[in-house]
């Protein structure tokens, strides 16, 4: 019998090696946790960077949902407008709506004579002004010659003033291109109750303009909307089709590999590629206009495409075996088992993976600067052929605006985009948890 | 009528037609003794109908409207004065723009001679959008009627329908390869035509890059260099940034998630992690350009140094943030992917869970974690936003990451945006860029889908 011996041979040794392993376990504990720590550091960090991130444009985009308004008595007098009582609409259109809007500022404040210092003060009311003064006059003519009283909009400079609180505590904004005049005229409107802030109406009504207190997403959010529309009507029926014909028809043979191994590198492609194929592809061969949705949406649905086709190919693949079974049994086509039977199981699975393929859509940028949907858009798109720009593009155009009240601007366009994104996402949740089926 | 209405309307036809023949085929099958003598069903017998009558007429339009500039344009010839057609391909092609203004505006032109051409530019294109609506609707007609007639006991209506929506199916799955072959065309075609002006070893192997070509013949100091040096270092620079911070957290991240964390954790933890891949990359670009450059500015001033504003560190460590995800994910599928009794082995050699996970998990997951990092290289080396926004313009030749640098995908962008003449060398560089890009990003691909797949296969 040999193993008694050798278990007693082996005896001594590992006494020894026990209290080895006793004399490192503090140290290799330690390392435990040590690791263990570090794991929980870098979940713990990227957690602070999406807070950071989000945090910081949170505060920076908020002030923008908020404008400053200014009351103002206009007389509107024919002399300064150049027009006659009883003018058609054309004649008040084209009136001198700019003095009536100085002669007011002039009257809120008739010590200032200087030049200057008149030129200072109309800074403080916002250009929109006119248009606003001139829609009304426009709306009643019978008002010709009579004082109006008219809330506009203030320059965005005395609106961020305001809108901080500086006016009361000069501490909360430091920065400021306001002079130390204007500062004072915007103190004796305050006392007034001439200065108001009410919630930014104008920021989704607007276009894009150079002027930040008039400046909307109204455009881009329509340009957004038209873009997606044509991605989804291109990729959906397209993505669909060929995850079915990949799961269910395709035989085992090189093309179809062919065009599996396509799909895996087109999802791996840099978004900016698109958009060199659309520019050279759509733009300049087929001659689509540029600038325009219809493009747009052509580029998006060819990168968006096999995203959605991958979620497809797994929703179709998890509906089980015995359901094509069961159709095929009861004399069904292999197309009547697909439409009738297995399409609509994986339908929640296949929308889900559509939703998702539309939000990364919406967030994408790159592609669309090459087709030139960088345009400044004033007015609102209303078929796919206009020319249009989309939120991200906006929020780009926005971020190189040296203008302090942009910075605001573009994050607010920001926190609008991450809410549509957050609104599709939690779709897409939804649907995924409420109609998709387990086996 | 516009393209738009024509096939709205034919549309609407075939989906009339499908009712109509849905019903004949009912009343068919009655003469007939019932449902159960026909081969198909009645509303395979409407569909059926619907194809006939529909699709030869929509890719008649489809057709057409390709064709339609062309021969229009063509026809045009005729009343072009002659001494713009004896100027060239460039002026006839300038002058038919103007006519197109000419029309778009609405208005008379106060050239009469223009006007004419324009005039008749109309007449035509109402002509043909007449002509394509008669032989459209004759074909609709003719196809809707010949498939009525077919309907009876023993038409095979199934199976036509089946083969025509099989076609189908096959035409939307080559799309993806279509895809590819349009992007490698276009990248390639006009970087072949940029390889004519510029050679090739000087793009590779030249330092200097200033794509800024002379508009007139005399101007100054615009030669034009195109070393696309810098911009290959420029960016390699910022991705390498990029994964040092994105490496370490993501693969930490993904063992923790997938080793130590609590259920509850887990579903927490995941789906937050995944919000940093879905945030789009424009708002990574002004959160790097306008928070994180400006502190990096700050703190490199604290300690003596001088940063640039726009310095390759901000877009690096933002874009390493952006690509967390990819390699946590990634990481995080392989590693559960690994089979529990192989930690069960080590546990039982009295292994703490650290020392399972350093000396057996993580190099049994080698494989998949290695592309998982490869797939966030080349979605590194392809981003855009973040640089175009965070990083220069300057192409420097340098790797200190406190400088600016510029990338592929930066020059690209600014090549290609505004209005520029598209055959000069400036524009057509950006395809040559983008034909490294493209092919950088596929190797990189490849490479990592080929080692999951054989990882995969390995423990499967």
């Amino acid at each position: 019998m040999t193993e008694p011996t050798e278990s007693t041979n082996k005896v001594a040794p590992r006494k020894d090696s026990t209290s080895i392993v006793k004399k490192t376990l503090a140290k290799r504990y330690a390392a435990e946790k040590r690791f263990r720590f570090y794991g929980a550091a870098a979940i713990a960090m990227s957690l602070a960077f999406l807070v950071l991130l989000l945090g910081s444009i949170l505060v920076k985009g908020l002030p923008a949902f908020v404008e400053t308004h200014m009351l103002i008595d206009v007389t509107l007098d024919s002399k300064t407008l150049g027009v006659e009582e009883g003018a058609t609409q054309q004649q008040l259109k084209a009136a001198n709506y700019h003095s009536l809007i100085k002669k007011s500022m002039r009257g809120m404040f008739p010590e200032v004579k200087k030049r200057k210092a008149k030129k200072e003060l109309y800074k403080l009311v916002s250009t929109s002004a006119e248009y606003k003064v001139r829609d009304q006059l426009m709306a009643n003519p019978s008002q010709l010659g009579e004082t109006i009283s008219v809330w506009v909009l203030a320059d965005d400079e005395l609106s961020s003033f305001y809108k901080t609180g500086a006016l009361a505590d000069r501490s909360k904004l430091t920065h400021t291109r306001l002079s130390e005049q204007q500062i004072a005229w915007a103190s004796t409107l305050e006392e007034q109750g001439k200065l108001r802030k009410k919630f930014n109406t104008t920021f989704f009504k607007n276009g894009d303009s150079r002027e930040p207190e008039q400046a909307g997403i109204r455009a881009a959010l329509m340009g957004s909307i038209l873009t997606l529309l044509i991605t989804f009507l291109l990729s959906f029926p397209i993505a669909v089709a060929t995850a079915i014909y990949l799961e269910e028809f395709a035989p085992q043979n090189r093309w179809t590999d062919l065009i599996e191994v396509n799909i895996n590198n087109l999802a791996a492609v840099p978004s900016i590629v698109f958009g060199l194929l659309g520019l050279a592809v759509f733009i300049n061969f087929f001659e689509l206009p540029r600038s325009a949705p219809v493009v747009g949406g052509i580029v998006l649905s060819l990168m968006t495409l096999p995203t959605i086709i991958i979620a497809s190919r797994a929703a179709l693949k998890a509906v089980p075996p015995s359901i094509r079974e069961a159709g095929r049994g009861l004399g069904a086509s292999q197309l009547q088992v697909v439409t009738h039977h297995v399409l609509p199981l994986a339908m929640p699975g296949i929308l889900t993976g559509t939703i998702i393929g539309l939000a990364q859509a919406l967030g994408e940028t790159a592609p669309l600067l090459m087709i030139g949907m960088v345009a400044f858009i004033v007015d609102i798109p209303t078929s796919v052929t206009d020319a249009a720009t989309v939120l991200p593009v906006q929020v780009f155009l926005w971020a190189d605006s040296p203008e302090r009240a942009f910075l605001e601007k573009t994050s607010a366009a920001i926190l609008v985009l991450l809410v549509f994104l957050i609104v599709m996402n939690a779709a897409a949740v939804f649907l995924r948890k409420h109609f998709e089926r387990r086996w | 009528m516009t393209t738009t209405n024509l096939v709205l309307l034919l549309l609407g036809l075939g989906l009339a037609t499908f009712f109509y023949g849905r019903q004949k085929a009912y009343v068919v099958s009655k003469s007939h003794g019932g449902m159960r003598n026909m081969h198909s069903l009645p509303s395979q017998h409407g569909v059926m109908v619907a194809i006939w009558c529909a699709l030869p007429a929509l890719l008649l339009v489809l057709f057409w409207k390709l064709a339609e500039p062309a021969v229009i344009s063509s026809m045009l010839n005729s009343v072009i004065p002659a001494s713009v057609m004896d100027g060239g391909d460039k002026a006839i092609g300038l002058y038919k723009n103007d006519i197109a203004n000419i029309i778009e505006s609405g208005k008379a032109s106060s050239n009469p001679e223009k006007q004419v051409v324009a005039d008749r530019w109309v007449a035509l294109s109402s002509i043909s959008s007449w002509v394509l609506l008669a032989i459209v609707l004759a074909i609709a007609a003719i196809g809707a009627a010949t498939a009525l007639r077919k309907i009876s006991p023993d038409t095979r209506a199934r199976v036509m329908v089946e083969r025509v929506v099989h076609w189908f199916l096959i035409i939307c799955s080559s799309i993806a390869i279509l895809t590819t072959v349009g992007i490698l065309c276009s990248v390639l075609f006009e970087s072949f035509r940029f390889f004519q002006q510029v050679s090739f070893v000087e793009f590779v192997t030249g330092t200097k890059w200033s794509p800024q070509t002379a508009i007139r013949v005399d101007q100054v100091g615009s030669s034009g260099s195109f070393g696309a040096i810098p911009l290959f270092t420029g960016t390699l620079l910022i991705s390498a940034i990029a994964m040092v911070v994105a490496v370490p957290i993501g693969l930490l991240a993904a063992i923790y998630l997938a080793e130590y964390a609590s259920d509850r954790m887990r579903a927490f933890a995941k789906p937050l992690l995944e919000i940093l891949a879905g945030i789009p990359t424009v708002v990574y670009g002004f959160f790097a350009a306008l928070t994180v450059a400006p502190a990096i500015r700050e703190w490199g001033e604290l300690i003596g140094l001088s940063p640039s504003s726009e310095s390759a560190l901000a877009a690096g460590v933002v874009m390493g943030i952006m690509i967390i995800p990819f390699v946590s994910s990634l990481s995080d599928d392989v590693i559960t992917a690994v089979p529990q009794a192989m930690r069960d082995g080590s546990y039982a050699l009295g292994a703490t869970h650290s020392e399972t996970i350093k000396k057996v998990v993580l190099p049994a997951a080698l494989p998949g974690v290695v592309s998982g990092i490869l797939l966030a290289a080349s979605r590194a080396i392809g981003e855009t936003m973040i640089v175009v926004m965070a990083a220069g313009l300057a192409a420097n030749l340098t790797a200190n990451p406190l400088e600016a640098v510029t990338t592929v995908t930066v020059q690209i962008v600014t090549l290609l945006t505004g209005d520029q003449e598209f055959d000069s060398a400036k524009t057509l560089a950006a395809f040559a860029l983008g034909l490294m890009l493209f092919f950088t990003t596929l190797v990189l691909n490849i490479i990592a889908l080929h080692v999951v797949r054989r990882y995969r296969e390995q423990y499967d």
